[in-house]
C-alpha cells in the first residue's frame, strides 16, 4: 500500500512525464515531413536522371540547401522515435532493449550527420 | 519476473486479420523499412559530396535492376507511410474515427499509395 497522497503520485510523475514529448515530437516532425517529402519526391523527378554538375547544382541553390537539412534533420529523428517505439513494443529484456536503444540511436545519428555534412559539403564546395 | 512466459495479445495464430489490422502493421513495417532505406539517401548524398566519379557509380548501383526494384518499393513505401501518416493525424486531431470512415479512409490511403507509386514511376520512365 502506498502512503502517497494522490496529487504526490500525479505531481510530475504520471503517464503525462516524458511519454507525451516523445509522442509529440513525432506529430511534429510528422507534420513538417509531409510537404517536405512532396517537395522531395517532386524534385527528384528531374534529378534522378540529371548529370552529376546539375544534382550538384541542385543541391547547391540555398532554398534547397535548407530544405534538404530539414528534411533529414526531421526524417532522422522521425525515425528514431519510431524505431524507439518499435524497439520498446518487441524487445523486453531490459538489458538488451538498452542496448538495442543505445546502439540504434548512435546509427541514426551518425547517418544523419553524414547525410547532412554530405549536403554541406555539396553546397559549401569542400 | 519471468515475463516472456504471459501469452502474446492478440494472439498470432489464431488472430484473423482485418484491414485495419493489416494497414496498422503495415504502417510500422514501412516506418522501419523507410528507416533502413534512408542508407540510400544517405549513400546518394555521400557519393554526391565524393565526386563525379563516385555519383556515377551511385548511378549505375540505383539504375540497375535490383536498385530499380528496391527504389520502387522504396516509393511505395514511403508514399504508404505518407498517405497513412497522413490518416492517422487526423485521428490524433480527434476525426474518423466511426467505423465506416476507418475502412473508407483506410481504403483511400492503399489507394492513393499505389495511384503516387505509378504516377511518380510513369513521370520518371525514360
Amino acid at each position: 500500500m502506498s502512503l502517497r497522497t494522490p496529487l504526490g503520485r500525479v505531481r510530475g510523475l504520471g503517464s503525462a512525464k516524458e511519454g507525451v514529448s516523445h509522442w509529440w515530437v513525432q506529430r511534429v516532425t510528422a507534420v513538417a515531413l509531409v510537404p517536405l517529402v512532396l517537395w522531395f519526391t517532386v524534385s527528384m523527378l528531374s534529378i534522378v536522371r540529371a548529370d552529376y554538375d546539375s544534382a550538384v547544382h541542385w543541391v547547391g541553390q540555398p532554398f534547397n540547401t535548407v530544405l534538404l537539412v530539414a528534411l533529414l534533420v526531421g526524417a532522422f529523428y522521425h525515425a528514431l522515435l519510431g524505431l524507439q517505439v518499435v524497439i520498446e513494443d518487441y524487445v523486453h529484456a531490459e538489458g538488451t532493449k538498452v542496448m538495442a536503444l543505445l546502439i540504434m540511436k548512435f546509427i541514426m545519428v551518425l547517418l544523419g550527420a553524414s547525410a547532412i555534412l554530405a549536403v554541406l559539403r555539396i553546397a559549401f564546395g569542400g | 519476473m519471468a515475463t516472456d512466459k504471459r501469452p502474446l495479445s492478440p494472439h498470432l495464430q489464431v488472430y484473423r486479420p482485418q484491414l485495419t489490422s493489416v494497414l496498422s502493421i503495415l504502417h510500422r513495417a514501412t516506418g522501419v523499412a523507410l528507416s533502413i532505406g534512408t542508407l540510400l539517401i544517405v549513400y546518394w548524398l555521400i557519393a554526391m559530396a565524393a565526386g563525379p566519379e563516385a555519383y556515377k557509380h551511385a548511378q549505375s548501383v540505383f539504375g540497375s535492376m535490383l536498385g530499380q526494384l528496391f527504389m520502387f518499393l522504396w516509393t511505395w513505401a514511403l508514399f504508404y507511410h505518407l498517405c497513412n501518416g497522413i490518416r492517422h493525424l487526423f485521428w490524433d486531431a480527434g476525426y474518423g474515427f466511426d467505423m465506416e470512415m476507418v475502412y473508407k479512409s483506410g481504403k483511400t490511403v492503399v489507394t492513393a499509395s499505389v495511384v503516387l507509386t505509378f504516377l511518380i514511376w510513369i513521370i520518371v520512365a525514360p
